[in-house]
């Protein structure tokens, strides 16, 4: 499948690289290294047009929000976003997903790896219930602006439009350059910026002009591996690689984050709220090499020999100049500082667990 | 894009390497190679002593991509390591045919570099691929 941008990444320079069924830009001529660290000091914008995107409305919608997903919406005002998680029965994760309470629906923002499987999961959950779930792909295009200079760039591409109220976390409608957006104030990046909805109409229009207006900004557009390795040094969690359906959110530690254990009856709370009760068999954790070499996704985990985990995702960390992975180790050793060892092609590299996220960028204000 | 071709290297067609020097020949990987490869992070070095054979992995670079072998252009005991590379891996980038030299050899069949490409019909095969 290709995005709306697919002509541009391909007359731009850009390596597609293939991803959950999608050709997309994997990097640009700048590299992921820079593009990565142009993120973190300046401003990158990523074509998301891949991401699936429900529209969520009626008299039950938010009665049907509460009993899919792990957040209680009731306490989302309009005009707020929350991460969350739709789960299974046992608990296990069928995707992490980012609900928007807009004035009178709800945007629904799921993996491109599980677009399909969450809206059939969805749709035969909503039997019975009024309730309309909308595929937003078609009609719209995805665009992240994320970095510190993002908020600079957009109003100068929208001089009159305020950005200087919207709170992290937030949806607000906005226009640029003439065409009418939903502005996400959201991302994968560790970085403050924003997530946009535009009209799929004119898309790649407006995100020219976005790179336009962000030029003198050192703006660039950035690809998949600065996307990831961004998302990596924040801890963020990659459907796939942290997290699936063989997994939960207490053994991944992100039950502050996207879970409300009291409260509305989701499903697979039950499950959730007796594992709570339960000890952990694993958890997630990060890890820093102490001896040079990559960790990547797969790779065991060992302790004086004896296998106790594995990485789910590991590189070199272009902002800190650390080698660093997160994985799932024995509850044992999952304390900072447990000194671990990273099986590399046979060699048993050592490592210690450390605190996450690697990186928390300075420009939260 | 156009790639850099050292005139003075012979190269395999898995995109290594070689200046012969003397009894002794330095190793690396071509700029198209590194280019690629995308940026590198690692490279795991094999150490001094080691004897590598000519077509035969021989060591690792690491990318933001995934990890690839590099085969040996030529036969011959590793005599010396760019231990530069540890700090700085991504000179492989920035410089493929100079700092960003991988290894230097004691040559053990120094014929065989004959039956590697020579800078003209390197460039040739590239324009191919």
């Amino acid at each position: 499948m290709e995005t709306k941008l697919h002509g541009w990444h391909r007359a731009n320079g850009a390596r597609m690289v293939e991803f959950s069924g999608w050709d997309m830009p994997v990097q640009y001529e700048t590299g992921p290294r820079e593009e990565h660290l142009r993120v973190r000091e300046a401003a990158g914008l990523f074509d998301i047009d891949h991401m699936g995107r429900l529209l969520i409305s009626g008299p039950q919608a938010e009665e049907f929000l509460q009993r899919v997903q792990t957040w209680d919406v009731s306490r989302l005002k309009p005009g707020r976003a929350h991460y969350s998680m739709i789960l299974n029965d046992a608990g296990g994760i069928i995707d992490d997903i980012f609900v928007y309470h807009r004035t009178d629906s709800w945007l629904v923002v799921v993996n491109a790896s599980n677009a399909s499987k969450d809206t059939l999961w969805l749709k035969s959950q909503a039997a019975g219930l009024d309730v309309s779930i909308r595929d937003l792909r078609d009609v719209t295009c995805m665009a992240a602006l994320q970095g510190p200079a993002a908020r600079q760039i957009l109003q100068a591409l929208g001089p009159d439009e305020d950005l200087e109220s919207i709170g992290y976390h937030h949806v607000v409608e906005r226009t640029f350059g003439g065409a009418r957006v939903t502005l996400c104030t959201t991302g994968y990046t560790g970085e403050p910026g924003y997530e946009i909805l535009m009209p799929a109409r004119n898309c790649e229009k407006t995100w020219n002009a976005i790179l336009e207006a962000g030029a003198p900004r050192r703006l660039i557009p950035c690809g998949l591996a600065a996307r990831d390795s961004l998302r990596a040094e924040a801890c963020l969690p990659l459907y796939g690689n942290e997290i699936d359906e063989t997994t939960d959110p207490l053994s991944a530690g992100l039950v502050r984050a996207a879970v409300r254990l009291e409260g509305h009856d989701f499903i697979g709370r039950r499950a959730l709220a007796a594992l709570a009760l339960s000890s952990l068999p694993r958890v997630l954790v990060g890890f820093e090499m102490k001896e040079p070499g990559v960790p990547r996704h797969g790779y065991d985990i060992a302790s004086h020999g004896k296998f106790i985990g594995r990485v789910t995702t590991g590189l070199f960390s272009p902002s800190t100049g650390r080698y660093v992975g997160m994985g799932y180790v024995e509850t044992g050793f999952a304390g900072v500082g447990t000194a671990v060892s990273i099986v590399i092609r046979d060699a048993h590299k050592a490592a210690r667990i450390v605190e996450r996220p690697f990186y928390t960028s300075p420009h939260w204000r | 894009m156009e790639h850099k071709v050292d005139q003075k290297a012979r190269y395999a067609k898995t995109h290594e390497w070689v200046r012969i020097e003397g009894e002794e020949a330095v190793i690396g990987i071509s700029d198209y190679a590194q280019d690629k490869l995308s940026d590198i992070v690692f490279v795991e070095l094999p150490a001094v002593g080691k004897e590598l054979k000519a077509g035969a992995a021989c060591m690792v670079i690491e990318s933001v991509k995934a990890a690839e072998e590099v085969f040996s252009p030529v036969s011959g005991s590793v005599v010396g390591r760019n231990e530069a590379l540890e700090k700085s891996p991504e000179l492989v980038n920035s410089d493929p045919f100079g700092q960003g030299w991988l290894v230097r050899v004691k040559l053990a069949a120094p014929a065989e570099a004959a039956s590697l490409m020579d800078a003209a019909a390197y460039s040739s095969y590239l324009a191919s691929l």
